[in-house]
């Protein structure tokens, strides 16, 4: 207990030390430099949408092995939940959103610097393994007695399932509206629904627990996804660096692989 | 004892007094903030938004619903427990009042294991009749009597336990036949805890959220209940979130001053 407080004491001592030295050396150069400095070490947090769990997920785990000494939190949730945790102050790094509203108004609450698009998504529709009501086309969903789950209209996903629908001419009565889209995909796998609208990537990522039925492109809409740092950072230099993999080529290929488009 | 406390008047020692007002400010603040922050400008628009009452009524039927099962179903599983010697009944128990002690969103997962379409016998009921429990308000209904009827059995076991047993027999060498017994002198004795026990469970039905969200889902009307609309509400529309909350504040804090009146009259009779 005593051995593990004096290591306790070390490490929080050695870190004062470095934050003096650091903001010693900075401080003559410029207020821009974050009191971190500018090396590429230690924790930071991610708040991604729902829909990125895998992807970001092993982006991180790639990201750490490329930069010994960090180490990527995240925190998945829907979009518009993430955006408004964020302009109430909570301690995030890098904010990954789902849809460029919910970036928008983290942007205008002059929290986010510079969004970036990093990936594009498109919907499908998921049924349970065995398909029980045997949902063929997007028409079958508006059928009386097909029980649906979508994404609550003020989450990316709901948004652009309602306009999927709009476009296909469809009224679609969901049984439930869930917080987000991995919620969604949940009832789907259990089966206690019939079909739910989700993104492509949550098909894939579900692997043989749900089937994906395409959405016809001339009704399907596509998503933009932004990313950003975001101007409270603790950790300015790591989500900098954090931003910059997602955005390059070995970033682009977990992501692709995870059947996300190009932006 | 009343010389103690008479001294006691002059304040308590610090390291008691200090941890006190620490606790008191530490419960007390989250309301203070919450007030602060209330649009009350705004108010009247969020609150006769229709949308409101609508997720209002269903939150209030189906608390008072899951009460009244609770308390069919809830007041002889406290007398069983509490007057019948048989082995395993220390189990039951145990096993019963978990659902106390376990996070809401697992009681979700494990009734949708139960009385989902492929539940344990959630399946069959789906077969034969075609209906299934989920994203419906009878399980709404469900899922808080899950929660809630705990706290009526252990309140109510309590009383049971309490009563004075020689009234009952009494009754009975008088003639009174077992039922009778029940329903004219042991109910009658454990009446104020039946009441506590049942606003106990109202209460921790209306307020309830994950098993709710996790087995009912979430539609206006069917399953939103206030809970939830304040959950949901807060990821596009805060002021609203605040505003829901208020009311489920001032219903609890209805539920309370109701309690107070109500236990002031229970310490008379007991």
């Amino acid at each position: 207990m005593s051995l593990a407080g004096r290591r306790v004491a070390t490490v929080l001592a050695a870190v004062l030390v470095l934050a003096v030295s650091a903001c010693g050396t900075s401080a003559p150069s410029g207020r821009s430099a974050p009191p971190s400095g500018h090396r590429i070490t230690g924790q930071i947090t991610v708040f991604a949408a729902a829909s990125l769990t895998e992807s970001f997920t092993a982006l991180g785990k790639q990201f750490e092995a490329a930069h010994p000494g960090t180490m990527v939190t995240f925190n998945f949730g829907p979009s518009s939940g993430l955006a408004e945790q964020i302009n109430q102050g909570a301690p995030a790094d890098v904010f990954a959103s789902a849809s460029t509203k919910n970036m928008d108004q983290v942007k205008a609450a002059g929290n986010a610097i510079d969004p970036t698009p990093f990936a594009a998504n498109m919907m499908e529709i998921a049924v349970p393994a065995d398909n029980p009501a045997k949902i063929s086309t997007l028409s079958d969903l508006a059928a009386s007695g097909v029980k649906v789950a979508l994404c609550q209209p003020q989450v990316p996903c709901g948004t652009v399932a309602a306009a999927v629908f709009e476009n296909a001419g469809l009224t679609v009565t969901p049984v439930s509206l869930e917080a987000d889209v991995k919620s969604v995909l949940a009832k789907v796998s259990l089966g206690e629904v019939d079909a739910g609208v989700v993104y492509v990537t949550d098909v894939k990522a579900a692997g043989d627990k749900v089937q994906g039925i395409e959405i016809p492109s001339d009704v399907n809409v596509s998503t933009a996804y932004p990313i950003a740092t975001l101007k409270a950072a603790p950790n300015a230099a790591t989500a900098t660096a954090f931003v910059r993999y997602v955005l390059s080529s070995a970033g682009s290929a977990v992501l692709s692989q995870a059947g996300f488009a190009k932006p | 004892m009343t010389h103690r406390r008479r001294r006691g008047h002059h304040g308590a020692p610090w390291p008691l007094g200090l941890p006190a007002l620490a606790g008191a400010a530490f419960l007390l603040v989250p309301l203070v903030g919450l007030l602060q922050r209330a649009p009350w400008s705004a108010l009247p628009q969020l609150l006769t938004d229709p949308a409101v009452a609508q997720a209002l009524r269903l939150s209030l039927v189906s608390a008072t619903a899951a009460t009244l099962i609770g308390m069919a179903l809830g007041i002889p599983l406290a007398w069983v427990l509490a007057r019948v010697r048989l082995p395993g009944v220390n189990l039951v128990r145990a096993l019963i009042t978990l659902p106390l002690v376990l996070p809401p969103v697992v009681g979700g997962v494990a009734l949708l294991m139960a009385f989902g379409r492929r539940g344990l016998l959630g399946q069959y009921l789906y077969e034969w009749s075609g209906f299934s429990l989920p994203f419906t308000t009878a399980a709404v209904v469900l899922a808080e009597t899950f929660v809630a009827m705990p706290f009526l059995v252990i309140t109510v076991e309590g009383a049971f336990r309490g009563a004075d047993r020689d009234l009952d027999e009494a009754a009975a060498t008088l003639g009174a036949r077992r039922m009778t017994v029940f329903r004219r002198v042991t109910l009658p004795l454990v009446g104020p805890s039946v009441v506590a026990g049942a606003v106990l469970c109202w209460a921790r039905a209306l307020g309830e959220f994950g098993a709710t969200i996790t087995f009912a889902g979430n539609f206006p009307g069917r399953t939103q209940t206030m809970p939830l609309s304040v959950y949901l509400a807060l990821e596009s529309n805060p002021d609203a979130a605040i505003a829901l909350s208020l009311v489920l504040l001032l219903v609890s804090v209805a539920v309370l001053v109701a309690m107070r009146t109500r236990w002031l009259r229970a310490g008379g009779v007991s």
